[in-house]
């Protein structure tokens, strides 16, 4: 979340779209509902009638996979009908930025594109410069090859006729929803936008998202109390899970991850340096070295030294362009390449996509390591409908783990707030942390290596791991500390300018990542967090101070919030040019005489209207701006609709392309697909419910089995007349790769849709089922009916749209 | 759902005996229960709104009796949702919950009860000999990337900051590239 769950309160008008907070964030959902008490509109638009949107003002239903069309017609309207927040678009955006004559836009195609690779290269898409090095601008926005004008002529194309046509959605509909959102662009109205996996889960996931902060930059509706783009996740430590980077792509602290080019850490450091020659730009990215020095040294400890580059040789390096997230994994699994796994705390037979194949692959494995609080489908796999276990010769190892209450430690909230927990009791048996756990596999491998030497052993042996307690447990607190960073010997920084001198001893906690050093004397094992310490030692996780000073619910003295326990990101973007709020009534920051007083600023730069001083607000990039024009995509600066890769449409309304060209398949004899085939002719989504949790750990609880015993498919009742299937009855859903067999909701919820003049119907179930638990369960996971394919910047899979044919059992 | 709801449902979990006759010595006995417990602030552990609760943990036995919202938490004030206010069902009181180490050999259909040393052993065996087998010093343009492919892991989004960064820098030091988590499903 740019903001987090209180500000939902401050907003005037929300739109809920990819998900649904009411079933699946309920205590969220309050915070929502407390911005309806103040009188702001709610907006649910969904492909099914939720909790969500029974308390909204309006429920408007759409065509999974149809997001990017949906929101491009809103910019459209917002442009046509100049709803924008012009100062806003002009200074704080990249909207005045000049496109190079270069780009281009064709038929669904972005210029630069390579149709064997499926890849763009985007030499084209950049803005122009002077010879200073600074981006041209015109603040008149009227320049045809401005960013502003280009956004409009790419958006020209998603008029109301065609947007409702392939959406699905009346256009009395779309207007009503374009004019209450477009009208959060006044100075002193604040729109947010609430999304969860309903967004992310699509082959234009990223994109989905892309769209709508283009939306919220026109809006001014970025860095404001009641705005932002918030994302709504879905597991208790999920954003800290991310932060440290239990991920194959990028370092903790959001580092970049080393590829095979890049050889040495000077290398490394010149290419992800963030570079401006504009003297308005803060590019707070120009300190990299800084956090990519203190990560290492937080790995190698002591071993990390300059002539060795910090230990920069001893991370594993990926070749340029290779992706190996869970569904390349499994990809590999299944061709027999991947021989060992490790799953901690998780069930990845229920969770990943075209589970025929994941559960396939999982027999291929000669050894599992899993680490659960219950038994599931991932441990057991071998035993599961269909699998003869003598045909099996992994070896599985189930650990068992304490739950959260049981153990200490740092969780961070999707606004960012890292609250810590204590331990509440022991954890039961054998069970241990995952902590101690982890810890305990890894001496045991270092041991190996001390003892037998191996392949590369320096990573293993140089690896600092020394987190115990006198009891030999996972230290928890001292880890938290490390994270955090220290000075690894004493040194001083001075300010020449200010007169300041600070001292730091060797063993002192850093205060604030702006303190952090490229050369070693510091270490920080996330530079995020940074600042979770002060240079005392107090732990601000643990803060429990409830002070609502701005009155608008920030709580600046409850737990700590990174970065440097800023409540809302690009704040500095809430005030004009002098510094002033936009809207007094949400005042979050505000320039007073020398100083910013508010939530923690951005910097503390004084606003624009410095023109000598001043810092552009955005300051994580390198032009200070917003991006309107975003080239970092994988599939273009401008978000396009594409179809989902399963769906009803042989052709996309919108141009050439059906499928987001950027997207690639795997190649397996299991990964088949069936566009707009009539064998399979109903749109599916999946989701979660109320009453469980992912994969269903929940289903080991008997009051929530209770309240949700089994599979189901809601489906209209004009379908299931259509099918002479009644409410109750048992049904077969089957996509070209699998099949399931649940109980039939038939229900007013779901409704058809007219797509290019057909009638469609879309269908919908939970994902939280298998076989393991209760006894007797049918094998009713969803992902038998998923397809494992993924949106080309994150490969998150496309879970939420594809094609099902179903029938009674 | 109230903080007081949650613990009348985990009391009556327990098996007291709540007939008429015996109501108010059950109720004696959960105050006096209540104001003997250690309470110990946690978080709940499903979706990210991060709610609090309190853990109310009997002195004598060490076990815990009673999940409930925190009202001094800002944003659930107390209050949680069903699973939430279920969490008691994840606790030790659990007969599911998973207690010893469990191995399953190859070919076997069925699970052994193994100790903490034998079970770790094996795995840092199992674990060496592939990465030794496969490990990649140099790339197919003869760039150093000391990286291997052919062991994954995956996992998770429901532990502690702490516990996150550890995984994740053990996974480097390992040499491992398939790294992934919940955060992309």
């Amino acid at each position: 979340m740019t903001n987090h769950y209180i500000d939902l309160k401050n907003s005037d008008c929300i739109l809920i779209m990819g998900g649904n907070p009411a079933e699946n964030h309920p205590i969220a959902f309050k915070w929502i509902l407390r911005a309806k008490d103040r009188g702001a509109t709610l907006i649910h638009v969904d492909p099914r009638f939720t909790r969500t949107s029974a308390r909204c003002d309006h429920h408007v239903p759409l065509r999974s996979g149809t997001d990017i069309a949906f929101l491009g017609g809103m910019i459209k309207h917002i442009i046509d009908n100049n709803m924008i927040q012009e100062e806003y678009v002009k200074y704080y955006t990249n909207a005045s930025f000049i496109v190079s004559p270069g780009y281009a836009f064709n038929d669904g195609l972005f210029s630069g594109y390579d149709p064997e690779k499926r890849k763009y290269s985007k030499d084209t898409w950049t803005t122009e410069k002077d010879e200073a090095g600074i981006p041209i601008r015109d603040y008149t926005l009227q320049d045809p090859r401005c960013v502003y004008q280009m956004l409009k002529k790419h958006y020209e194309r998603y008029t109301l006729d065609k947007v409702s046509s392939i959406t699905g959605v009346s256009k009395d509909n779309l207007l009503k929803v374009y004019n209450l959102y477009g009208a959060t662009g006044a100075r002193d109205k604040a729109g947010t936008e609430c999304y969860a996996l309903g967004w992310t889960h699509h082959t234009v996931g990223s994109q989905n998202i892309r769209t709508m902060a283009i939306i919220q930059l026109l809006l001014g509706n970025m860095g404001i109390a009641g705005g932002g783009i918030n994302a709504l996740r879905g597991e208790p430590n999920v954003q800290g899970s991310t932060d440290h980077a239990i991920l194959y792509n990028i370092l903790p602290g959001y580092l970049k991850m080393p590829t095979g080019p890049i050889q040495t850490l000077a290398a490394y450091n010149e290419k992800y340096t963030s570079k401006s020659a504009d003297p308005m730009s803060a590019n707070w990215y120009q300190n990299y070295p800084k956090y990519a020095v203190s990560f290492l040294k937080a790995v190698w400890g002591d071993k990390a030294t300059p002539e060795n580059d910090f230990g920069y040789s001893w991370l594993p390096k990926l070749d340029e362009g290779q992706a190996t997230s869970i569904m390349h994994t499994f990809d590999d699994m299944y061709a027999g390449k991947v021989k060992g796994f490790f799953a901690y705390g998780s069930n990845v037979a229920v969770s990943n996509p075209n589970t025929t194949k994941v559960r396939k692959a999982l027999q291929k494995l000669e050894w599992m390591v899993n680490v659960n609080i219950f038994d599931n489908e991932t441990a057991m796999f071998w035993k599961g409908p269909g699998v003869d276990p003598k045909n099996v010769d992994t070896e599985v190892f189930l650990l068992p783990a304490a739950a959260s209450m049981e153990k200490e430690g740092s969780q961070s909230n999707s606004g960012r707030w890292v609250q810590w927990r204590y331990k509440a009791a022991e954890p039961p048996g054998d069970a241990l942390s995952d902590g101690d756990i982890s810890m305990r596999i890894m001496d045991e491998i270092r041991a190996l290596y001390a003892k037998e030497g191996g392949a590369c052993p320096e990573p293993i042996l140089n690896l600092k791991w020394d987190y115990r307690d006198g009891l030999n447990r996972f230290d928890v607190p001292k880890v938290a500390k490390w994270i955090n960073g220290q000075a690894t010997q004493d040194f001083v920084i001075e300010d020449l300018v200010a007169g300041t001198k600070e001292v730091y001893k060797k063993g002192d906690p850093i205060p604030s990542f702006a303190k952090l050093q490229a050369n070693g004397t510091t270490s920080a094992g996330n530079w995020l967090m940074t600042g979770s310490f002060d240079q005392k030692g107090e732990n601000k996780m643990m803060k429990r101070g409830k002070d609502d000073p701005t009155g608008l619910g920030l709580f600046p003295d409850w737990s700590f919030a990174w970065p440097l326990n800023r409540r809302i990101i690009y704040n500095r973007a809430s005030c004009d040019l002098n510094g002033k709020p936009y809207d007094p009534k949400r005042n979050i920051l505000e320039w007073k005489g020398d100083k910013w007083v508010g939530d923690v600023p951005d910097g503390p730069w004084p606003p624009m209207a410095n023109t000598e001083k001043g810092k552009l607000p955005f300051i994580m990039k390198a032009d200070g701006v917003g991006s309107i024009f975003g080239p970092g995509m994988a599939e273009g600066p401008f978000p396009e609709h594409y179809e989902p890769l399963e769906g009803p449409l042989a052709k996309n309304p919108l141009g050439g392309q059906l499928l987001n060209p950027a997207v690639k398949r795997f190649k397996s004899d299991l990964d088949v697909i069936a566009n707009a085939d009539e064998k399979f002719p109903y749109v599916c989504t999946s989701y979660s419910c109320t009453e469980h949790w992912c994969t269903g750990f929940t289903r080991w609880q008997p009051w929530l089995l209770e309240a949700m015993p089994e599979a189901y498919l809601e489906m209209s009742e004009q379908l299931a007349e259509k099918l002479g299937i009644k409410n109750g009855e048992k049904i077969k859903v089957s996509a070209l790769r699998g099949q399931v067999e649940c109980v039939a909701m038939v229900t007013k919820r779901m409704t058809p849709f007219e797509i290019e003049g057909k009638t469609v119907h879309q269908v919908g179930m939970p994902f939280n089922y298998g076989w393991r638990f209760p006894e007797g369960a049918a094998d009713a996971s969803a992902n038998y009916l998923t397809n494992a394919i993924g949106c080309p910047n994150t490969f998150c899979p496309e879970y939420k749209a594809f094609m099902v044919n179903v029938s009674k059992a | 759902m109230s903080g007081a709801i949650g613990s009348g449902v985990a009391l009556s979990s327990l098996g007291l005996d709540l007939t008429a006759l015996k109501a108010h010595a059950a109720e004696l006995s959960k105050m006096d229960r209540i104001r003997t417990a250690k309470q110990s602030i946690s978080i709940c552990c499903y979706c990210s709104v991060g709610c609090n609760v309190i853990c109310s943990t009997d002195r004598l036995t060490g076990k815990i009796f009673n999940i409930e919202g925190d009202p001094d938490m800002p944003i659930n004030e107390g209050s949680l949702c069903a699973k939430g206010a279920g969490l008691f069902g994840l606790t030790e009181a659990n007969e599911h919950r998973l207690k010893k180490v469990l191995y399953r050999a190859p070919k076997s259909d069925k699970w052994e009860e193994k100790d903490w040393d034998w079970s770790l052993k094996r795995i840092a065996r199992l674990f060496k000999d592939t990465r030794d087998k496969d490990f990649i010093t140099h790339n197919a343009k003869g760039e150093l990337v000391n990286r291997v492919e052919s062991i994954g892991h995956y996992g998770s989004s429901n532990i502690g900051n702490e516990e996150c960064w550890t995984l994740s820098v053990a996974c480097r030091a390992m040499g491992l590239v398939h790294i992934d988590h919940q955060a992309r499903v």
